[in-house]
């Protein structure tokens, strides 16, 4: 286990030898301790390491990540995991704003709640919060999952275009063009790992599924001109 | 028996100012349609220019530079304030955004080619980088833009600089658009989206809000590219000094400026044409703005919109810029809107020099399209040729300016050098009227 604390280190020196880990490192397990709220902890990592940051971090934890592993014991702050490629990120006190926002791949796991437009632009991404999140979410969302096993706050999925929503409580009002969906036999067997593999203990029947109503994919051909 | 036929003289017809038929037209295409007009480019109308400033040249008090053989130079740096490499340009004429998606792969190939050839960067645009672009561009100015399509961290690190776009100057406050014609298998799998769809890219980020998340943004970008290339900040033309202002507080090592005549690939004819101001009257703002901070020449400005000539260089350079982008004139360089093929833009109803419905796809150019059969109109390399040239031309001309200012480099030109012909230019510009050593407003304040 490789330790680093940010009371006496440099948030400068912290990534960039997170950065310097390649495929081949064998110091694959890091300890990070008074992060304190800093900003941009362990953004751009791009190997199978991970990272465990022992507290809460401020904007951008884990942003644009690859390949690694990032645990958070406390809470993030807004952008967690931002434009995720691929790897884990799993908080496990709450997450702020914009968490997983236009994520192409990877899983990102809330434990606690997620705020405002989490899975903003989604791309790929899967999201899993145990929570509830809040307005605006799944704005725009173009593919991947997003698991809400709480509430739903207003216009979830707005001008969605085929993210898969699944919201196990209250949705408080759908977004525009985002509609309640047929939940078949494949939904459930995608619901069933992700709930698996983000130590969720939710059942996957338990949900309903939210899409997009495809009414805004192209202008009225009526009016084209 | 009417008037007419029993002699009494009648007045000429007479078609109205304010219901010409350019308007009716508009009128009559509202209504048949319902929906409302969407085109390319940037502002049609008139509005005041560069061309309403002129060079005062040397006099006894200010003699000139031999014009074929003394130096005048042309190179810039961007970036050096906090970027370990910044971007070092022959001449300060740079390509601006311009979407993979809205031109060819081709096209972009062209732009880097021309931009490379001439010694300066070429930029991506919305929906990502393509392989055509970055292997022909020497120097790579890659946009992190509000739609985040295509967007990586491994193509973030193969940029030469980081351009975050808040806003274009055709369309201050809004998005871009795609249409379906244009959204091909391979743009589609760029953008992550269906094939087919009418895009539209969101409006602003999706994870900042405010300059306070913005100087965190940059924060985050500079780690994740270990501190190694520039961060612009792309504005529109709105508020200039104060965007300025916020975006040099938020950390940026460079701010574009994009006049309402800055061109898109598709969005509302009535965004376009009102909304956003003229880049004639947005750089002496957004200068004061980093003179204000003592940031004049430290952090780079980069003016667009309308840029078309060496005298529009030497112009902008002259009050204050550190160099210019150039989009439209540059698609023109490539041989958009060429006359050789009027016959083809008659057959979608309009002439060349007129066509806007980039957002169709049927470009006779190849240019502003995906359609396979169009794009083999466009050679690239015959492309890349006629924009290096062209750059070359408008840097010639610039110089020839410049040294006729008596000017060794361009960014000597200064707001001494310049008259304006008309009130509304003297006072934008902040330059006299001709013939007067007055500009309205000459003791107001932004």
């Amino acid at each position: 286990m490789q330790n680093y604390d940010l009371a006496t280190g440099s948030l400068r020196e912290l990534n960039e030898t997170l950065h310097a880990q390649n495929h081949n490192t064998n110091q694959t397990a890091w300890e990070i301790e008074n992060p304190k709220g800093a900003h941009a902890i362990a953004c751009g990592l791009d190997a199978p390491i991970e990272v465990t940051v022992k507290g809460s971090t401020g904007y951008y934890s884990a942003g644009m990540n690859q390949q690694a592993t990032v645990n958070i014991t406390g809470s993030a702050g807004p952008g967690v995991a931002e434009n995720m490629m691929s790897g884990k990120v799993v908080i496990d006190g709450d997450a702020s704003q914009y968490a997983g926002a236009t994520g192409h791949g990877g899983l990102l796991v809330i434990k606690g709640n997620a705020s405002s437009r989490c899975g903003i632009s989604m791309k790929g991404i899967n999201i899993v919060v145990h929570g509830s999140i809040g307005h605006m979410s799944a704005f725009m969302a173009q593919s991947g999952n997003l698991v809400v096993c709480g509430d739903a706050g207003d216009a979830l999925g707005d001008s969605c275009y085929e993210a898969r929503l699944f919201v196990r409580g209250s949705v408080k009002s759908l977004g525009a063009d985002c509609e309640q969906k047929e939940m078949r036999a494949e939904h459930l067997e995608i619901l069933k790992a992700l709930l698996a593999e983000s130590e969720s203990d939710a059942k996957p029947e338990e949900f309903k599924r939210y899409g997009s109503a495809r009414n805004l994919y192209n202008f009225n051909i009526d009016n084209a001109y | 028996m009417n008037k007419y036929d029993r002699g009494i003289p009648h007045t000429t017809p007479r078609q109205s100012a304010t219901f010409n038929q350019d308007v009716n037209s508009d009128i009559r295409r509202a209504a048949a349609t319902g929906i409302y007009d969407i085109r390319g480019g940037g502002a049609k109308r008139k509005l005041p220019t560069f061309d309403d400033l002129l060079f005062l040249g040397a006099s006894i008090s200010r003699y000139p530079l031999e014009g074929y053989r003394e130096k005048c130079d042309t190179n810039v740096t961007i970036g050096g304030l906090n970027a370990k490499n910044p971007i070092h340009l022959d001449i300060p004429i740079t390509i601006a955004g311009m979407s993979f998606g809205a031109l060819s792969g081709p096209a972009k190939e062209a732009l880097g080619r021309g931009a490379s050839e001439a010694g300066t960067s070429t930029t991506t645009g919305d929906g990502g980088m393509t392989q055509e672009e970055r292997g022909h561009s020497s120097k790579l100015v890659y946009q992190y833009l509000p739609s985040r399509y295509g967007m990586n961290p491994n193509d973030l690190r193969k940029a030469d600089a980081i351009e975050i776009v808040v806003g274009q100057g055709a369309k201050p406050g809004g998005g871009g658009m795609l249409l379906g014609q244009k959204i091909s298998d391979r743009v589609a799998q760029m953008r992550n989206l269906p094939k087919g769809i009418d895009q539209r890219s969101a409006c602003r980020h999706p994870d900042w809000t405010g300059p306070d998340d913005l100087e965190i943004k940059i924060l985050e970008l500079r780690e994740i590219t270990g501190w190694q290339v520039p961060i612009y900040v792309k504005v529109a033309g709105a508020r200039p000094y104060y965007d300025t202002t916020l975006a040099i507080k938020a950390g940026a090592d460079a701010i574009v400026l994009d006049g309402m005549q800055g061109g898109t690939a598709a969005t509302q004819d009535v965004f376009i044409e009102h909304v956003g101001q003229p880049t004639l009257a947005i750089v002496r703002p957004a200068v004061k703005a980093l003179q204000d901070l003592g940031m004049h020449r430290k952090v780079q400005l980069i003016l667009s919109g309308g840029i078309r000539s060496g005298a529009d260089v030497a112009k902008a350079m002259a009050l204050g810029a550190d160099a210019v982008a150039i989009g439209s004139a540059a698609l023109i360089a490539l041989g958009d809107n060429d006359p050789k093929w009027e016959a083809e833009y008659n057959k979608l109803g309009t002439t060349a020099g007129a066509y806007d419905d980039w957002h169709e796809g049927q470009d006779p150019a190849g240019i502003t399209t995906q359609d396979p059969e169009l794009m083999k109109r466009f050679d690239p390399i015959e492309g890349g040729r006629r924009l290096r040239n062209y750059l070359k031309v408008m840097t010639l001309e610039a110089q020839t300016i410049a040294r006729a200012c008596g000017k060794n480099h361009l960014h000597n030109l200064e707001p001494e050098d310049l008259v304006a012909l008309t009130m509304e230019a003297a006072a934008m510009a902040q330059v006299p009227l001709a013939g007067t050593d007055w500009w309205p407003g000459k003791s107001g304040s932004f």
